[in-house]
């Protein structure tokens, strides 16, 4: 499987990065490269293969659904670019 | 008297223990190195300041007989581990400014020892990368040179601050983290030892996630028995990462000395591979003597999917990172770049905030994952795992540990790799064992013709770092250690 421009267009916008029109060639040549490169698995039989979930057997830790933590909205905004009030500000949202 | 730099952990531990130096005088003798090897751009940010205060606080503890397992040693943190307070950006542009108000599981374990922060090391941006190339903050140089050059080497990555700073001497021991190869590749491109340990062995928690499936946090030190010093302090059963495995940990250090007698070392067949250099494979060669001459027994094995590894990892590492770096949307944390809405406020902030490998390896993730690819690629991938993992079940019934190189080459100019799948052949030993979750060590074996380190892999079974130490311990007897000369 290849990638054409309008593809990667689209992925770029799926993955939320502007990509300018000059870099959408060079971006095509590359992912190409990489995806032509990663096709050499259709070589594998993978019939009756479970997919790996764990790659250490044990058991799912669970724990008591209780509050063990939070509590400091102003630690929790204090990296962000813009806040106010312990809020995070972003540009507006719903008109 | 030696200069205090050039103790290891163990030998500064012991000169601590017998007060012939103070834990203060240990950190400004550390301090003043860095000072002078900024040539090398290890170091993103130094903290001279807090290293002096948490090497007061050890000073006071000795007094008192307090000490802790690593009480006063100084060591390097790569800067993808939370340090409360202070720079951890993964070396990385849209985490501007970032400083965590907590700290990561592993450096806590770190400073409940009593060990001294330095500063943060240089890191290819978000652990991506293989030569150190990537990082915001420049590319870090290796102290080692080719013999009869000057030109600059990479001291390989994602850890090559870490490497590079304990192969300068500038500082003890270093936390790294290896998703790919990211520890075991750049300490065999400067001479020093790296364990990737078992995953779930230590704690993620407060770990900058790239892959969260494969991301391992582990040492690099000057020789073996650092390494394991290290090890046992960073390794822990955390309640904040609930893949963090409760299973006790090892005195490792124990086992440093213990002869390796009956010991079955495998030599996978499928790791000759085209194009490897010839030096490679006669150390690899010279290696297996080695431990059969101390007593191992030398089993040929077969891991059949071992090619299959790396193309099958550059499918889930990238969609496990397209996923994890998603929360770099300008808006919590670090750099925002504003839009005429909130998509291209994102857009833009990702677009100037990653570079150009974290923006392909991200858009790869995407793809992968975006409906109808899911099928063909990522769970095909997740397939391939479940080979290589058997791979291994099946060569434990044989032997009790492997041996292979580290790497396919001894270090690279910068820009001499630009392709990115010729970069990515960098991990193609040891990627391998990311995939299987194993734990895997590489100690340097020897010299190349031009005077580089070269490194071997010795990959364990799981939880069985103890026995990577043992066999790693005899190959550094048998190989010797190798330090940088002092250029800068």
């Amino acid at each position: 499987m290849s990638v054409d421009q309008k593809t990667v267009r689209r992925i770029a916008h799926l993955a939320r990065i502007k990509v300018s029109e000059e870099d959408v060639p060079r971006l095509e040549g590359e992912l190409n490269s990489i995806l032509h490169w990663i096709e050499q698995l259709n070589e594998v039989d993978v019939q009756g293969v479970e997919p790996l979930t764990s790659v250490v057997a044990m058991e799912m830790k669970k724990r008591q659904d209780v509050v063990t933590d939070g509590h400091y909205p102003t630690d929790v905004t204090k990296n962000a670019p813009a806040s106010e009030d312990e809020f995070f500000m972003v540009p507006k949202v719903v008109e | 008297m030696t200069s205090l730099t050039s103790l290891t952990i163990a030998a500064a531990r012991d000169g601590l223990k017998k007060k012939a130096f103070s834990a203060r005088e240990l950190t400004d003798a550390y301090l003043e190195a860095m000072a002078k090897a900024r040539v090398l751009n290890a170091y993103v940010v130094e903290t001279p300041e807090q290293a002096r205060a948490m090497a007061a606080a050890s000073d006071a503890r000795i007094a008192k007989s307090e000490a802790g397992a690593l009480e006063g040693i100084p060591l390097g943190i790569k800067d993808l581990f939370a340090t409360k307070g202070v720079h951890t950006q993964a070396a990385s542009h849209v985490l501007d400014g970032f400083k965590p108000p907590y700290e990561s599981t592993v450096t806590s374990n770190l400073w409940r020892d009593g060990a001294v922060m330095l500063g943060k090391l240089n890191m290819d941006e978000f652990a991506m990368g293989s030569s150190n190339e990537t990082s915001y903050y420049g590319n870090v140089i290796n102290p080692w040179r080719r013999r009869n050059s000057n030109a600059a080497l990479v001291p390989g990555g994602s850890s090559g601050g870490s490497a590079s700073a304990v192969a300068a001497h500038i500082c003890a021991g270093a936390t790294a983290t290896d998703t790919g190869g990211s520890i075991r590749q750049p300490a065999a491109f400067t001479g020093t030892v790296g364990i990737k340990p078992t995953y779930g062995r230590c704690s993620r928690w407060g770990v900058v996630a790239f892959a969260s499936s494969l991301d391992q946090a582990g040492p690099i030190a000057r020789d073996v028995r650092d390494a394991a010093i290290l090890l046992k302090s960073m390794a822990s059963v955390d309640a904040k990462d609930t893949t963090s495995v409760d299973h006790p940990v090892p005195d490792y250090e124990a086992v440093i000395g213990k002869p390796i007698k009956g010991l079955r070392v495998g030599i996978p067949r499928e790791y000759r591979v085209d194009g490897t250099p010839a030096e490679i494979d006669a150390l690899w060669d010279k290696s297996a003597k080695w431990l059969k001459e101390q007593g191992a027994e030398i089993v040929e094995i077969s891991l059949p999917h071992t090619k299959y590894a790396l193309p099958a990892y550059y499918i889930v590492a990238p969609a496990e990172a397209s996923s994890n770096l998603a929360r770099y949307d300008g808006v919590r944390y670090g750099l925002r770049v504003p839009g005429d809405d909130i998509v291209s406020m994102y857009e833009n902030t990702r677009a100037a905030g990653f570079g150009r490998e974290v923006q392909r390896r991200v858009m790869i993730g995407t793809y992968v994952l975006s409906a109808g690819y899911y099928d063909a690629y990522y769970v095909r991938a997740q397939k391939v795992r479940t080979l290589i993992k058997q791979d291994f079940d099946k060569a434990w019934d044989k032997v009790d540990v492997v041996l292979t190189p580290a790497t396919p080459s001894p270090a690279f100019a910068p820009g001499e790799i630009t392709d990115p799948v010729q970069m990515y052949l960098n991990d193609i030993f040891t990627v391998t064992v990311n995939m299987a979750g194993l734990p895997g060590i590489s100690v340097p074996g020897g010299l190349s013709e031009q005077g580089l380190p070269m490194g071997l892999q010795l990959i364990g079974k799981p939880f069985d770092e103890a026995t990577l130490f043992q066999v790693g311990h005899a190959i550094e007897e048998a190989a010797g250690k190798f330090e940088a000369p002092k250029w800068w």
